[in-house]
């Protein structure tokens, strides 16, 4: 007989067949979580690490010392960067499923947390996203056909064929290469907004990493050397409840929240409600001022759930309840901000639809144009000899051997 | 006799040894509730429970440093990574740790950990889930590194590693979980079903680490591979119309330096692939190894073949991927020669 063991395991509130519960979530009320000067002490930062910063309440008025001032515009393009971002995704989600690209990873009910953050920051900061932060893209305006070209792998890659689809980058928009590895963009980010400190230049660096990746040690260099350097960088932690299967308990979420993990460190933290778009926009604007006032990092927990599945290669239904997106507590981040704009007169039920139709026709057109770029099986190919530069700025002699190699093997009979 | 996949054969691997030894323990990303990505862990935690079956943060470094911790403390870890791609995070645990403790403390803490990892390419999975690392592993000195290539030999492989007193990187070509694949991407796939290596034995064996085995015997040329490579050899000889012996290497540390060294003094010919990058590949340990050995016999140069020396890349995995071609090329070469 084996002894009873000690070890702690936590579970999952909810699995395939029971009831959600969110009761774990804490929630602070909207509009109650002081505003404190950036120029504060860690002391008097550190209860946000705790509580969670909401402007939007339940009718969808906005309150509280958070709530920023954004014009009707400002508001607008917001509404509808995230409605492009969830639309571009539905349809890429499609063309994955009908074989037309090879995988997909979609970002439903995360939209504030890339679009309010990006629009929130100077198109000078330069971005680390994760794979999830496709909104990001649209705010510094990358083109819809660039982006589906790396999808498609096709004549058109930005990444020459190289990454496996939604891994965007662009040098002129600032965003870094996305990569398949976890957390490692984050320390990166650091480094950069050192650098920016060195020249003496303003620019800052955001970047954003999943809760299960807080896990990963390359998330505690992040933070020495955020706090040693008082790097100018926004660390964002994008807590979605679900890392695949792991939920936020096995990151270690039970015992503090995320935005507290900074805080051992000295660098403060905001605990953000992640579905607030004027939340998110006003608690990046606070750890951008900081930033650039020379305060150092602040870390920033975005309290979000990804209603999706966590790639075109999982199924969350093996692990959490179906319907456990439906009782998220926070709601749905374009829903939110909508009936904010409405209840102040500046949208409209119409005005949406107008909007939908119009962004639907940008995503076909774009696609249109797209495919004829050709994609993985179809139409015009890469040219295979791509895969042997960028390895080196120089091709060393074993490639040029090795591509010479390949273009043979290509005409001969056995292949094909 | 039962009929398994490569996943199901894993599976039962673990299953056998968790039944007999309390002490076995299994951790890693989504292993526990999930079943893993790949279904590996699949029913193990409802059968053993969450205190044996434990899902683990996103760190492959505390991975693999719990593994050992467990271990040195009467354990018998088989953590899992999810993908060879990500063990990197837990290369120093690996490097300086796991493989030395037994050395650098006079055996006094030795650490039996089982690492297992799916490895390769050939499911689109561009290059950060495709690689095959093997030659990073075989270089430190204290782990043994195996590779299988059919569900038989996965199984007995993988009961042998964790009952090993040493340190076990289990490499698991993915493209090969759900049935073996000749390098045409084209065909329709075949089921392990079909094969007399997916036939597999219920109950608890050993395929002992360190034995090549002779896939095929041959007297022309000496055809020297592992994991998805063995069954692309395998057309590559039908092609070519030649009566190749072929030689899995199965464990490339310890190796078998006998079965490979008779094989090739018999046939005088010897081609060496992997899907791996070639460049200081394991390859190039097998031909330093065999020339050594077998420079009197050999009618040829030996021939290596593998994955190009650049990144996988996503478009161009075909391109990339050493397939029968690649190695009728190099068997044509070897022929010539003379």
């Amino acid at each position: 007989m084996t002894p009873v063991s000690r070890l702690y395991v936590p579970n999952s509130p909810a699995r395939p067949g029971q009831a959600p519960d969110f009761s774990y979530v804490r929630l602070s009320p909207a509009g109650a979580v002081p505003r404190p000067a950036v120029g504060a002490a860690l002391s008097e930062l550190e209860p946000l690490a705790q509580s969670l910063i909401r402007v939007l309440d339940d009718e969808g008025v906005a309150v509280g010392p958070w709530a920023p001032a954004l014009t009707a515009d400002e508001l607008q393009q917001g509404l509808r960067l995230m409605l492009l971002t969830r639309l571009y995704d539905e349809r890429m989600f499609r063309t994955q499923r009908q074989g037309r690209i090879s995988f997909y990873v979609k970002s439903t009910g995360e939209e504030a947390v890339s679009v309010a953050a990006g629009l929130a920051l100077r198109s000078t900061d330069m971005l680390f996203p994760s794979y999830r932060q496709q909104g990001l893209q649209f705010v510094r305006g990358v083109s819809l056909v660039d982006m589906m070209c790396q999808l498609l792998s096709n004549t058109r890659d930005m990444c020459k064929g190289r990454q496996l689809p939604v891994f965007y980058h662009s040098v002129p928009k600032r965003l870094f290469t996305i990569s398949g590895n976890l957390t490692t963009q984050v320390p990166q980010a650091v480094g950069w907004a050192m650098a920016a400190a060195i020249q003496g230049r303003e620019d800052l660096a955001a970047t954003w990493t999943g809760e299960g990746s807080t896990a990963e040690p390359d998330f505690h260099n992040a933070l020495v050397f955020a706090t040693v350097y008082r790097a100018p960088a926004i660390l964002n932690v994008v807590n979605n409840q679900w890392a695949i299967s792991t939920f936020q308990g096995f990151a270690g979420g039970e015992q503090r929240s995320f935005a507290a993990r900074g805080l051992g460190y000295g660098v403060p933290g905001l605990r953000v409600d992640g579905n607030d778009f004027l939340a998110v926009h006003a608690a990046t604007r606070w750890a951008a001022e900081r930033a650039r006032a020379g305060g150092g990092a602040t870390v920033i927990e975005l309290v979000t759930y990804r209603v999706a599945a966590h790639s075109t290669s999982d199924d969350p239904t093996r692990y959490r309840p179906k319907d456990e997106p439906a009782h998220w507590p926070l709601g749905d981040p374009i829903e939110r901000l909508k009936r904010h704009l409405i209840g102040r007169g500046l949208w409209s039920e119409a005005r949406h639809q107008a909007l939908t139709t119009e962004l639907e026709e940008l995503l076909s057109v774009a696609w249109k144009e797209a495919v004829g770029y050709g994609s993985l099986n179809e139409g015009p190919r890469l040219d295979s000899d791509l895969m042997f530069e960028d390895v080196f700025k120089a091709m060393p002699q074993n490639l040029i051997d090795q591509r010479s190699e390949l273009r043979r093997e290509r005409g001969m009979p056995w292949r094909k | 006799m039962a009929q398994m996949n490569m996943v199901q054969a894993l599976n039962s691997a673990m299953d056998v040894c968790m039944a007999r030894d309390p002490g076995v323990v299994v951790l890693g990303q989504d292993v526990g509730y999930f079943g893993g990505v790949f279904r590996v862990t699949e029913g193990l935690q409802r059968k053993y429970g969450e205190h044996r079956v434990l899902d683990a943060p996103i760190t492959e470094g505390g991975i693999i440093a719990a593994a050992i911790g467990m271990a040195v403390n009467g354990l018998k870890p088989v953590a899992e990574i999810q993908f060879a791609d990500y063990i990197y995070p837990g290369y120093d645990q690996i490097v300086s740790e796991l493989a030395r403790l037994r050395y650098r403390s006079a055996g006094a803490f030795p650490a039996p950990v089982t690492i297992r990892t799916p490895c390769g390419g050939g499911i689109r999975g561009g290059q950060t889930h495709s690689q095959s690392p093997e030659a990073l592993f075989t270089h430190v000195c204290g782990i043994k590194v195996v590779m299988p290539s059919n569900p038989f030999d996965a199984k007995g492989l993988l009961i042998a590693a964790i009952e090993a007193e040493d340190p076990v990187l289990f490499l698991e070509p993915k493209r090969l979980y759900n049935g073996p694949f000749d390098g045409d991407p084209d065909k329709p796939a075949v089921p392990w079903s079909d094969h007399p290596k997916g036939e597999v034995p219920e109950g608890h064996y050993l395929v002992p680490i360190g034995q090549a085995a002779v896939v095929k015997v041959g007297t022309q040329v000496t055809i020297v591979t592992y994991g998805t490579l063995v069954h692309v050899a395998e057309v590559a000889a039908r092609c070519m119309n030649l009566d190749a012996e072929i030689i899995d290497v199965r464990s490339m540390v310890p190796l078998d330096v006998d079965t490979l060294v008779a094989s090739v003094r018999k046939t005088g010919r010897c081609l060496i692939a992997h899907e791996a990058t070639r460049f200081s590949g394991f390859g190039a340990e097998l031909a330093a190894t065999l020339q050594e050995h077998c420079f009197w016999q050999l009618e040829a140069p030996i021939e290596r073949v593998g994955g190009w020396d650049t990144p996988y890349p996503h478009a161009f995995e075909w391109e990339y991927f050493p397939g029968p071609g690649r190695l009728c090329a190099a068997l044509e070469r070897l022929m010539v020669a003379s």
